[in-house]
């Protein structure tokens, strides 16, 4: 015991290191050894992108492209097969634009329907839920067709996919929303000929900061345990012995657990590395479709005007 | 902290894991075609009940056929969305929908109002055999695909 508390405090300095480099993390900066790869891709932004966001590529990306981190986990990392995986998204990527999009940002999604010959299937939802590394990245969509709750789930980069389109960008205040399927429908309902909405350029993805009501109990899960901020009457639905139970299996340590964080995130040297790989080609073909939208949006006016 | 924790562990008398939201006997299904068995019974709050799945596993799956019990009757018919967890591009609906037919796969009713699952389009079609029931008769009626 005595030996491992003189060991402590002899690591005590390297360990104040570590921290604080985690901590960089957490803040989302960079410690030193990356910065000189960065200063040259800000010069590049302003040229190409004219897209003001924040400097670093690196943490723009992680959010963006989040299918491009490999999973945590050490049991399922492979350099080798994740460097594959990269390649064939980014074939994949070429073939096709897979915009971005968050969990709460309402898509369509044109697919070739195989049990239909030469017809293709759209569906329009809200994602409620996107999980997965790699090419195995999936997305759930949730929307209520004629008073019937309908989800689908579709891999990002499934070969059968012909389009997806992002008709309203925004994020919701939770990061799954599965709360959704207990909630009133009209919110999860969503017209299959919404028009897309245009962001204006640099404007930051808004967040919608609507709560929703849910339906009275049962409920799927146990919602009340989860610290949702996008729902607005849990409490009146409970009852004294849920709010008991809740502050018993309340877990107020774990945002202290540093090493169930750092499990649970891939450092940022790996992650300028996998970016280092993938950002050339994915700021590429980001200029290169802004350029094709650009002039779709100049061309379209025309015979509205005439 | 420590009195806390061992609240915890009282309190863990039985698991907790999700339910699979399995269709087997005796489950409630929801009728969606405008057959006039099925519409009473819909509206009269007593949905009929599983009383048997025909397939091996006796669990229902999309496409499978099932016989309910149905104000007082047994009528057959095929599972055409279900709440489970479904493979990737398959609809999961919030209701285990089924639509009623008779022996010779014809539905009871003229219209489904909810969207049906495009799979059953290929599952259907390899379960109707030339001298058999023609399950497909079903796709005819629908209104929307997803």
């Amino acid at each position: 015991m005595s030996l491992a508390i003189r060991k402590c405090s002899s690591d005590l300095l390297s360990i104040t290191k570590w921290v604080v480099r985690r901590e960089y993390r957490l803040l989302s900066t960079l410690p030193e050894n990356i910065e000189p790869a960065n200063t040259d891709v800000d010069e590049k932004a302003p040229r190409t992108g004219r897209r003001p966001r924040l400097q670093n590529p690196v943490l723009e990306y992680r959010h963006i492209y989040p299918e491009f981190l490999p999973d945590p986990n050490p049991k399922w990392r492979n350099s080798l097969r994740e460097k594959l995986e990269r390649a064939d998204m980014l074939k994949r990527r070429a073939k096709i634009d897979i915009p971005e999009f968050y969990v709460g940002s309402i898509l369509a999604v044109t697919v070739s329907d195989p049990h239909a010959q030469g017809k293709t299937n759209r569906f329009v939802g809200i994602c409620i839920d996107r999980k997965g590394c790699g090419l195995r990245a999936q997305f759930i969509l949730r929307n209520v067709v004629d008073h019937q709750g309908v989800e689908v789930r579709y891999d990002l980069y499934d070969p059968i996919i012909q389009s997806i389109q992002v008709l309203r960008l925004e994020k919701r205040l939770d990061d799954e929303l599965f709360y959704l399927r207990d909630a009133l429908p009209e919110y999860s309902t969503f017209p299959f000929d919404m028009d897309p909405e245009v962001l204006p350029d640099g404007t930051p993805v808004p967040i919608n900061d609507v709560q929703v009501k849910l339906k009275p109990r049962p409920w799927l899960e146990r919602w009340e345990r989860q610290e949702l901020k996008g729902v607005s009457n849990i409490e009146e639905h409970l009852k004294e012995k849920d709010r008991k139970r809740r502050e018993l299996r309340k877990e107020p340590w774990e945002k202290y657990d540093l090493m169930k964080q750092y499990r649970r995130t891939i450092p940022i040297e790996e992650q300028s590395e996998i970016w280092g790989e993938v950002y050339n080609q994915l700021q590429q073909m980001h200029v290169s479709r802004r350029k094709v939208a650009r002039k779709r949006v100049l061309a379209t006016p025309k015979p509205q005007l005439g | 902290m420590l009195r806390r924790l061992l609240a915890t562990n009282t309190l863990r008398g039985f698991h907790t894991t999700a339910c699979m939201n399995e269709v087997r006997l005796l489950t409630r299904l929801r009728v969606v075609d405008n057959s006039e068995i099925g519409k009473r019974a819909m509206a009269e709050g007593k949905p009929p009940k599983v009383i048997c799945v025909y397939n091996k596993q006796r669990v229902g799956y999309i496409g499978d056929r099932v016989m309910v019990a149905i104000k007082g009757e047994k009528k057959k018919g095929i599972l055409v969305g279900l709440k489970q967890k479904q493979s990737v591009r398959v609809p999961k609906f919030d209701s285990n929908n089924v639509v009623l037919i008779d022996d010779s796969g014809t539905p009871l009713g003229t219209r489904i109002h909810v969207p049906i699952p495009t799979i059953l389009r290929t599952i259907l079609k390899q379960r109707t055999h030339a001298k058999g029931a023609d399950y497909t008769k079903l796709l005819g009626i629908a209104t929307r695909f997803v």
